[in-house]
């Protein structure tokens, strides 16, 4: 993962957009694929390429959902807590992730760096609820055992790239 | 290839639709969302290497296929069922293969493509009777307009589109129809807004159209925020192309030349799936400048949302396409009025957009003969939940709920019972089983206290209980409001506290009239659509449900979230009368003399369990009542 951010390709994302202003959601949209997350430098870069204050940079990107501050994992994973997903059981699932990482409290991300655990309102995928994705890949019917098996083949694919 | 003339345009049509007629056998493998969260794609490539290995010609685009009779593999939009998925169907023999895995795959080319053979196994249910899609009752109670092309058809091939007469509606508006007589067919028509609000169409088109300004814009809303609906993404990835021809059609009819198509972050694969439609629709000219050479130009871009559900009301939507917080303001000026960047707008929902070829096409007394004479043509439901089958259902308005349900739905799951079914999202409200043959349309459904909303249908069993199910909703609104009027932002988190403190049997009967009190003034005074409809899930549960408020207040057990009611017994035979439960009692039920069995008083039980921990003799035991 590119944990620092390039200041120089955010600028030549900012310019990829003429630097218009209307295109600020889009320009993060776009910094964020690339790095998951927008820091302040990159929000700084943003508010003066476009020539508006830096208040409205980060009032727009707190007021999204989708904008995070906060560096990271490597897998960003999303349980679906849509009305379809919550009535077939999505609440255990997620208990069951957020035990599994050792989360607590306003902490998302595993101590190892691997893993961010979020919920999202509707992935759409409501007929094979409930369901989660990892980094945009949708796993259909779970469960919180597969859950947490899916967890383990992420972690042992990375020990292995590593080992 | 250039830019078309009509003459070309109609040309290329007649070719896509012979081209189509006369090729052999296609195998359309679904690529929804929900197929390939299930594998599609692995079976597709699969399908597609194996194939090639038998040293078969394989064509993935229909334009590939000039003169050449080979197998056509495709990609095919969503058929809608996709808790049967991966779904792979054979044309012209019309199979549908179901739960299709790659270990099936090597059987499908020898038996059914080399060969006529059917695979029993891998048909709906095992049975030969639902060999064709629409043999399977899912299918047969719908009447499909919207999604009739999604599923049988390549969605990422503008000539799949052409040749089942795509952008025929458009060419007919352009030349040969006059602005204000594409508005009086929208408007005759009837054709109401399937976003939420059911505003007529056709209204907001020729308003848009009377207004004298230099620019105005075409909106598609397609950010499907409602959690359990999916419909518009089935439309969005399943036939694209169909949306931009309504948006064209807007274009013509109010005299807009920009059009802007904003999708919820959530559906990366509705958007690469437009941008592709975009492309190849720019690529032969039908969307830019001077289209056909008519001097009708107009430019289509395409915004994705960033995770905001109030970005479903329309002034949020167009200023979080400004790039500002999506945040709702006052009307009026309405959108037709003062819309994007304050220049009138027509703003419409994805299906809404989607059926305007077809009226076009077929005219509105066409279109007035499906559904009711308020709420004319189809809708399409993403039901989910306690339901067998769950999927996007297309039935015309009117359709019953029982219908839906339990016709093409299936019933109940694991054989349990109906409870509920709460229509429209968080703005909607629950129905109960005396609703389940009120017609479903626009008109009917406000009078129940619901709405059809965007149409998710979820469907909840006996064991659901209905506060938690509006405790979630509230959750959701509460996180979702905006923040910019005090109503919403600050009286959806007090009935949030207290639905919480409700679900936990801490609340009292004084906070259900709480509840409704807050829920008036939110309603009545919140500054947009979101905020007004943000207690309905809460209002209807009250008065469909009580009786389990109730429950949690006043019994202080709920059946569905506290198990049966307990009943706490001392065993006599056991019990030797040493006391310890007696004084571990918080609510002195235990009464006895020492050295002889005791007794428990049951109405003053709470079941709290600590005598049973205390008993050394294991005399004390719960059980459960009734």
């Amino acid at each position: 993962m590119n944990s620092t951010i390039d200041l120089q390709k955010v600028a030549a994302i900012i310019d990829g957009y003429g630097c218009r202003r209307e295109a600020l959601i889009a320009i993060m949209q776009d910094i964020q694929a690339e790095y998951k997350y927008l820091s302040e430098e990159t929000l700084e870069l943003i508010a003066e390429k476009l020539d508006i204050s830096i208040a409205k940079v980060y009032s727009v990107a707190t007021f999204y959902e989708n904008f995070s501050l906060e560096a990271k994992g490597k897998y960003i994973i999303k349980v679906c807590n849509g009305t379809a997903c919550h009535v077939r059981k999505s609440q255990p699932i997620f208990d069951a992730l957020h035990d599994y990482l050792g989360l607590t409290g306003e902490k998302k991300t595993s101590a190892d760096g691997l893993f961010t655990l979020e919920t999202v309102a509707c992935l759409g995928a409501c007929s094979l609820a409930p369901a989660m994705t990892v980094n945009d890949e949708v796993f259909a019917k779970m469960s919180p055992e597969s859950a947490i098996d899916l967890i383990n083949v992420l972690r042992e694919k990375e020990a292995g790239a590593n080992g | 290839m250039g830019k078309l003339t009509r003459a070309q345009f109609i040309s290329l049509r007649a070719e896509a639709k012979a081209l189509r007629e006369r090729q052999g056998m296609q195998i359309l493998v679904c690529a929804g969302t929900g197929c390939v969260a299930s594998g599609s794609m692995k079976v597709y490539d699969y399908l597609k290497t194996a194939i090639e290995a038998k040293g078969l010609k394989v064509s993935v685009e229909l334009k590939d296929e000039a003169g050449k009779k080979g197998l056509h593999l495709k990609k095919s939009g969503c058929h809608g069922f996709c808790e049967i998925g991966p779904l792979v169907a054979i044309e012209p023999a019309g199979i549908l293969y179901t739960h299709v895995k790659v270990e099936d795959c090597d059987e499908i080319i020898e038996k059914s493509i080399l060969s006529n053979e059917v695979i029993d196994r891998l048909l709906y249910e095992g049975k030969r009777e639902y060999m064709h899609r629409d043999d399977i009752p899912f299918y047969k109670g719908q009447h499909r307009m919207v999604m009739k092309d999604s599923g049988r058809s390549d969605a990422e091939d503008i000539y799949e589109y052409l040749a089942l007469g795509g952008y025929a509606a458009f060419e007919k508006a352009l030349f040969e129809m006059e602005p204000a007589a594409i508005c009086k067919e929208i408007v005759d028509s009837g054709l109401r807004g399937r976003g939420g609000g059911g505003f007529p169409a056709g209204r907001k088109w020729e308003s848009v159209r009377r207004n004298v300004s230099d620019v105005k814009y075409v909106v598609c809303n397609g950010d499907e925020g409602d959690p359990g609906a999916f419909m518009d993404q089935g439309v969005m990835e399943g036939n694209p192309h169909s949306i931009i021809e309504g948006m064209l059609i807007a274009g013509i009819a109010t005299g807009a030349s920009e059009g802007y198509i904003y999708v919820r972050a959530e559906y990366p694969l509705a958007v690469k799936r437009l941008k592709i439609a975009m492309a190849k629709a720019e690529e032969l000219g039908l969307l830019g400048d001077d289209i056909m050479g008519s001097g009708f130009s107009f430019h289509l871009h395409i915004n994705r949302g960033a995770g905001a559900f109030v970005c479903g009301e329309g002034s949020a939507l167009t200023a979080s396409i400004e790039g500002k917080r999506g945040m709702p303001r006052v009307k009026p000026p309405r959108t037709v009025d003062q819309g994007l960047w304050a220049k009138p707008t027509v703003l419409n929902n994805v299906e809404t957009f989607a059926n305007v070829p077809n009226i076009i096409m077929n005219g509105a007394a066409w279109y007035r003969s499906v559904g009711t004479e308020n709420s004319p043509g189809t809708k399409t439901f993403a039901l989910t939940g306690n339901v067998v089958n769950t999927g996007l259902v297309e039935v015309p308005m009117g359709t019953t709920l029982r219908k839906i349900i339990f016709d093409i739905g299936g019933g109940i799951k694991d054989g349990k019972k109906f409870k509920s079914v709460q229509i429209g999202g968080p703005s909607g409200g629950c129905l109960t089983e005396e609703h389940l043959d009120v017609p479903l349309d626009f008109d009917s459904l406000k009078k129940l206290g619901a709405i059809i909303g965007s149409g998710g249908l979820v469907v909840m069993d006996e064991d659901t209980c209905m506060v938690e199910v509006a405790r979630f909703f509230m959750a959701f609104t509460q996180n979702e409001s905006c923040g910019k009027c005090v109503p919403c932002r600050e009286g959806t988190k007090r009935m949030l506290e207290i639905l919480e403190r409700i679900v936990k049997n801490e609340g009292t009967e004084e906070d259900l009239y709480l509840l409704e009190e807050l829920a008036s003034t939110i309603t009545e005074t919140a500054l947009c659509g979101l905020g007004q409809s943000a207690c309905k899930p809460v209002v209807s549960t009250l008065k469909y449900f009580r009786n389990e408020y109730l429950a949690h207040v006043r019994d202080k057990h709920c059946p569905h979230c506290n198990g049966r009611k307990k009943k706490v017994i001392i065993d006599q035979t056991l019990c030797r009368g040493c006391g310890k439960c007696k004084a571990t009692c918080p609510m002195e039920a235990i009464s006895g003399d020492k050295r002889s069995p005791h007794f428990i008083d049951n109405e003053k039980c709470i079941t709290c369990g600590a005598c049973w921990g205390s008993c050394p003799f294991g005399a004390i035991n719960a059980i459960e009542e009734g």
